[in-house]
């Protein structure tokens, strides 16, 4: 790949980001690759020695607020007639309900997917609180003369102490495996954000 | 390493790199590689963030009929390697009370 090609992928990669950015980021790329090539590289080597372009437009994304990238997709590409304005006006009282529910979806699924790994949580403490409870119970059962349900107890309590430990491992990986998808999602979105119109 | 720690020490040494004379993305790439992993993709979020940070300023100058950008680290920059170095005499003395520790329990 040619230090042209290179730089031409990633504007195209980038095509969505506020120019101003994209740019520096292009001009970037260009000096390390010269840089190379000056320090000796040919230039294909030069070149492949910073990786492929959508690599770089995968870092580069990461390292941009997602706000910025709305911003720049929702601002007008020219200036808004006078007839498209009184529309808008017009048309708020749709349009911003419709935007706001939008929104919410997106946060409730987040909520929703947080409050699952929450609950496995809930569950495994509840698990221990029965094991306590479990033991204090064995000891009343014990001195009630209850030998028999004081041992159902016990083993209950003991058989929950358990499952709650399985609990704790799941939870954890889950909580691992939701932020790792979360970072996925974000970088989803801000690439579809980024895409060619 | 623990990516954080990573991230802060990179930080440093970006400023280190550029601590005693202005330098370029190649060049700190260079003199920092020996100690830390560091590539361009990950250079540029860290100038970047010390620039908005204002720990550094770039000024782009010709150099061979092409321009290239110079990073110039500022007071606040050479404040924060201060503190870098304060902080890690702090953790230095940790390490040796724990690194000491052991070798006693190794005598025993």
């Amino acid at each position: 790949m040619t230090k042209y090609e290179f730089l031409d992928a990633l504007r195209e990669l980038l095509r969505g980001m506020p120019p101003k950015e994209r740019e520096e980021s292009i001009d970037y790329y260009r000096e390390m690759i010269e840089d190379r090539m000056e320090d000796g590289a040919d230039e294909q080597a030069a070149v492949a020695a910073i990786g492929t372009p959508e690599q770089a437009a995968e870092q580069i994304l990461k390292d941009t607020p997602m706000v910025k990238l709305v911003k720049q997709r929702v601002k007008p590409k020219r200036r808004l007639e006078a007839w498209e304005i009184v529309l808008l006006i017009v048309g708020a009282p749709l349009w911003v309900p419709l935007l706001a529910s939008a929104i919410v979806v997106v946060l409730a699924l987040y909520v929703v997917l947080w409050s699952l790994v929450v609950s496995v949580y809930a569950v495994m403490a509840a698990c221990f609180a029965c094991t306590v409870a479990g033991i204090v119970n064995f000891f009343i059962f014990c001195f009630a003369g209850r030998i028999g349900a004081a041992l159902v107890i016990l083993g209950a309590g003991i058989l929950l102490a358990g499952i709650g430990l399985l609990l704790l491992l799941g939870a954890n990986a889950c909580a691992k495996g939701l932020v790792l998808l979360i970072k996925k999602m974000m970088l989803g979105t801000k690439k579809l954000l980024v895409r060619k119109e | 390493m623990d990516i954080q720690i990573k991230r802060g020490l990179l930080d440093v040494c970006v400023l280190a790199a550029i601590k005693d004379e202005d330098s370029y993305g190649y060049q700190i790439i260079k003199d920092v590689k020996p100690y830390v992993e560091i590539s361009e993709s990950t250079l540029y979020p860290i100038l970047r963030r010390l620039e908005s940070a204002a720990l550094l300023t770039v000024r782009t100058a010709e150099h061979n009929g092409r321009l290239r950008k110079y990073y110039h680290i500022t007071d606040k920059g050479l404040e924060r390697i201060e503190e870098f170095k304060a902080e890690w005499r702090e953790i230095l003395s940790i390490y040796q009370f724990v690194a000491g520790e052991e070798t006693k329990h190794d005598e025993i």
